[in-house]
């Protein structure tokens, strides 16, 4: 995919700037001060003196309600190549426009542009995409009047079908990365498997300690029991996990470190929970995710 | 109006009405839905309608002629987008004179939504021949 938007953008930086465009209106008055008052431009140069803002040089090259497509246009081309890969939004990062006069009343204006640049993939804020620079020049006859360098992001927005490989969809136990149970942690697991948060504590002096070990930290003691927790707690903290994708889950999700009654932390997804609801200090209550007959994960609710 | 390194500008306020989102991209001759229909940029997966580029470009050469008087010149404008100005937002305005030569002067501005910075740019200024 990579090695076809290059080719293409290669096939059309390389065949320059397309034909010029003409304006479908000249300069007028009507369109400059529906533009001044729907702007709030109050400035009386423009209709007195007959200018256009400069600001609106573009705007009279713009193809209307039903634009025709132009394959000869650099930037219809090279958006339809992105399109056909995916990358089907757009928005606008940079414009840069030089005017070098004000355009008058009744003049016709045309527009040349060609490719300049484009790079990618990129990882943006925006999902995954390329950037395209382009550089039109607008011309009354032969004089140039005005130039623009304009950059857009054309990206995949996340969550789209073609952004998730379909072996990334499916939601299955066998794509639950899996806790390794030893002997010192059979115990918990067992308890999530029969609806028990279970806390190790040590044989010797009873301190309570999370996640399970063989050593008491506090005496040395290598025997432990353990107890059975309430099962309440509060956020200790959290993170909003929007990237990279998990197998079988939609993002974001929301997993937080909790600090049980009983004093230890545990880490755990706070199911169903809105990432704006969710706070330091909010309590929650645990709940048990059965993935399979070997597998239950702890997990956290919020309480109203 | 002092023109020297370090003025700033008055401060502009626009309540951001769907009005304005709609009035302003028909006058700009853009006719993408998301700037005049909100359920096709809900779908698209924007919060509400918002504003096209060139009415920005055009807020921002407003922004300084209002600044400079009727005889100024606007000589360029480049701004960088960020996040999107919404239906709704307030945008807000402010500039800072950063340079001045015998010609004219460059005017750094800033439109913040809600949202964040929605523009930086720079423009700069003359005068009309």
């Amino acid at each position: 995919m990579e090695d076809t938007v290059n080719a293409a953008a290669e096939r059309i930086r390389a065949a320059g700037a397309g034909p010029a465009r003409p304006a479908r209106d000249p300069v007028n008055l009507p369109m400059i001060r529906n533009w001044l008052e729907a702007i709030g431009d109050r400035n009386p140069r423009y209709e007195q003196d007959g200018l256009a803002p400069p600001a609106m040089t573009q705007v009279w090259t713009m193809r209307g309600l039903h634009p025709a497509a132009d394959p000869t246009d650099p930037l219809s081309a090279m958006s339809a190549v992105l399109d056909q890969a995916g990358f089907t939004s757009v928005v606008a990062t940079n414009c840069e426009q030089t005017y070098h006069r004000y355009l008058r009343d009744g003049e016709r204006v045309e527009v040349r542009s060609r490719l300049v640049d484009v790079s990618g993939p990129k990882r943006t804020a925006l999902g995954e995409g390329w950037f395209v620079t382009t550089d039109s020049t607008w011309y009354v006859g032969a004089e140039a009047v005005a130039s623009m360098t304009f950059r857009v992001l054309r990206f995949r927005p996340p969550g789209s079908v073609a952004a998730t490989p379909a072996s990334e969809r499916t939601a299955a136990a066998s794509d639950v990365l899996r806790p390794v149970v030893t002997r010192d942690t059979s115990f918990f697991w067992a308890g999530t498997a029969a609806g028990e948060l279970r806390i190790q504590r040590c044989g010797r002096c009873g301190r309570l300690r999370h996640p399970p070990g063989p050593v008491c930290r506090q005496c040395g003691a290598d025997r432990q029991d353990h107890l059975v927790a309430r099962g309440t707690g509060e956020v200790f903290s959290f993170v909003v996990h929007r990237h990279p994708p998990v197998p079988g889950r939609r993002l974001p999700i929301v997993v937080a470190l909790v600090e049980l009654t009983e004093g230890v932390r545990m880490v755990g997804e706070v199911l169903g929970a809105d990432p704006a609801q969710v706070r330091i200090g909010a309590a929650v209550r645990v709940d048990f995710v059965r993935v399979d007959a070997e597998l239950t994960l702890p997990a956290w609710r919020l309480l109203p | 109006m002092i023109v020297a390194v370090g003025v700033v500008l008055p401060e502009l306020r626009i309540p951001v009405t769907p009005t304005f989102v709609i009035t302003t991209a028909v006058a700009t001759r853009d006719f993408q839905d998301v700037h005049h229909d909100r359920d096709q940029a809900v779908r698209r997966g924007s919060k509400d309608i918002f504003l096209n580029i060139l009415t920005t470009t055009g807020l921002v050469q407003r922004y300084v002629t209002d600044w400079a008087g009727a005889t100024a010149m606007v000589h360029r404008v480049a701004v960088r987008l960020g996040a999107p100005c919404y239906a709704y937002d307030t945008l807000v305005l402010t500039g800072q004179v950063t340079q001045v030569s015998s010609t004219g002067c460059v005017v750094a501005v800033v439109g913040r939504v809600a949202g964040g910075d929605h523009v930086t740019g720079q423009v700069e200024v003359g005068r009309l021949p």
